[in-house]
């Protein structure tokens, strides 16, 4: 039944607490809350004019301590098209590179009265770090080789919109696990909704006890190939050559790249799906990341969704779902 | 205990629907450009079996679209129990239609008031109408119906609900008094 009787005002408890640090701090129930939360917002990316005003006259801070293109790209977008003020802070040019604190960079922002920080930094526990010193909501856009939660999220939500469903998918992450805050997202998230995931790569790039997360870990790239559902083929980080991680890159590309060949020998049509920037020809083909099995574009697409919903959550009050989200009645 | 007391029931909503459907094609004088787009979510319901009246009365067939408010409500801050957004879907520009919107109840006109915005963004109508089931006064905004099923006088302690069977199985209008 429809109910109109007159709306309470009730102390506003946020559905997602006030922060988003990562995905092993959510409920099974939140993540859920956030991936259905985003699938309105896919539509309003395909209107005439992209703009909702949800969060007209709020003020959002872009606060990028390491190089993105992408994902500091999709939050603009994200923001703008809820009608939120933005700015954007880098590094470079700003105070930061006069040595001052990222507590002082974020409470002299938060004197000028914004609402929420998108942070994204180098060093593992930034966000949490900033969320814990700070009124405004802050929302990690990835923090050293902690998190990168809003990334989780959208290839949550891009292997839901392929298969209808994530639990009881297998799911073969691949590459650098070791120095990936987008892998770890991805098992949080995924073995939270109930998907069982492998990790592969080169044993110098597997985190220790990596088994503790509640994966598998499969040695050879044809046994992930072979087992799974769908792959999130990771970025190789050039970078971790040159650490001597690994011999090089074509001998990467020889032993665990993804390739149409090996690719033709599953029994099956796998998935791909890759976070970006891609290294073609190391870890992934062209021929497979322009091929038919990929979701590598849609995955860009859904990013500007989840993290529309995010901010949306973050900003507005509580919802009977939220509430069930949280463990309470509604 | 608020005491309930039935406003309309199968038969009447039925026939309070039929002549809804003539207004609507009597205000248009026609059938030419009408798009029906019915609120989340039960004017989605009603906007479809409308259509459908028109359809059989007329021989033509009437575009719908669905909308859904929430990112245009004025209360992001305030509301307790807010909804998960719904679906919103509109065939194509809005540009020299007549777009009526249909929702159940018509209560302070925040609702509409928001609708109109949202309709903003997808083109400039050549008119709106407002065809609602229920009209229970208590306007906060100059807002007033072209079509209304049922106008009744509420306090704003009542609450009127109407049930559809598509989504709550069986066809009511009841107002529950409050205290």
């Amino acid at each position: 039944m429809r109910s109109n009787w007159p709306v309470a005002t009730e102390p506003v408890v946020p559905a997602l607490g006030k922060d988003l640090i990562g995905l092993e701090t959510l409920t099974a129930d939140q993540i859920r809350l956030i991936l259905d939360t985003a699938e309105p917002f896919k539509e309003v990316s395909e209107r005439a004019i992209k703009k909702v005003p949800a969060l007209r006259g709020k003020t959002i801070v872009n606060l990028f301590f390491e190089a993105s293109t992408r994902t500091r790209i999709s939050f603009e977008f994200a923001e703008k098209r809820l009608s939120a003020d933005t700015v954007n802070v880098a590094s470079a040019g700003s105070s930061v590179s006069k040595g001052e604190t990222l507590v002082d960079t974020a409470r002299n922002l938060e004197a000028m009265r914004i609402d929420m920080v998108v942070i994204r930094h180098g060093s593992s526990g930034a966000a949490q770090f900033l969320g814990e010193r700070i009124a405004s909501n802050v929302i990690n856009a990835g923090d050293g080789k902690h998190e990168h939660p809003t990334q989780g999220l959208l290839d949550l939500l891009t292997l839901r919109d392929r298969f209808g469903s994530v639990a009881g998918l297998k799911v073969a992450i691949c590459g650098d696990i070791l120095h990936s805050r987008v892998a770890r997202s991805n098992i949080w998230g995924l073995t939270k909704l109930g998907a069982e995931v492998a990790v592969c790569g080169p044993p110098s790039l597997l985190p220790r006890h990596v088994e503790e997360l509640g994966v598998t870990v499969l040695p050879r790239i044809e046994d992930a190939i072979a087992w799974a559902d769908a792959l999130n083929v990771l970025r190789l980080q050039l970078e971790r050559m040159q650490a001597g991680f690994i011999p090089s890159l074509r001998e990467y590309n020889r032993v665990f790249g993804v390739t149409r060949e090996r690719l033709a020998r599953a029994p099956k049509d796998l998935v791909i799906l890759h976070p970006g920037p891609m290294n073609r020809g190391v870890e992934i083909d062209s021929d497979v990341a322009d091929g038919p099995f990929s979701v590598i574009l849609p995955q860009v697409t859904n990013g500007v969704a989840v993290r529309m919903a995010v901010l949306y959550l973050l900003a507005g009050g509580t919802t009977a779902a939220s509430a069930a989200a949280r463990g309470e009645a509604a | 205990m608020p005491s309930r007391s039935l406003l309309l029931d199968e038969r009447a909503i039925a026939r309070t629907l039929q002549r809804m459907a003539s207004q609507v094609v009597e205000q248009n004088r026609g059938t030419e450009g009408l798009l029906l787009v019915g609120i989340q979510r039960r004017g989605v319901e009603l906007a479809e079996r409308i259509a459908r009246l028109v359809e059989a009365a007329e021989g033509v067939d009437i575009p719908r679209g669905k909308l859904d408010i929430t990112l245009y409500r004025d209360d992001l801050q305030a509301v307790g129990a807010r909804p998960v957004v719904g679906e919103t879907r509109l065939p194509g520009s809005l540009d020299g239609r007549t777009v009526v919107i249909v929702d159940d109840v018509l209560y302070t006109g925040r609702t509409v008031r928001a609708a109109l915005d949202e309709f903003a963004d997808f083109g400039r109508p050549r008119r709106v109408l407002l065809c609602v089931l229920v009209d229970r006064g208590g306007r906060e905004l100059p807002i007033q119906p072209d079509i209304a099923g049922l106008t009744i006088t509420t306090r704003p302690g009542d609450r009127v609900d109407v049930s559809i069977s598509e989504l709550d199985g069986r066809d009511a209008v009841e107002l529950a008094r409050g205290d």
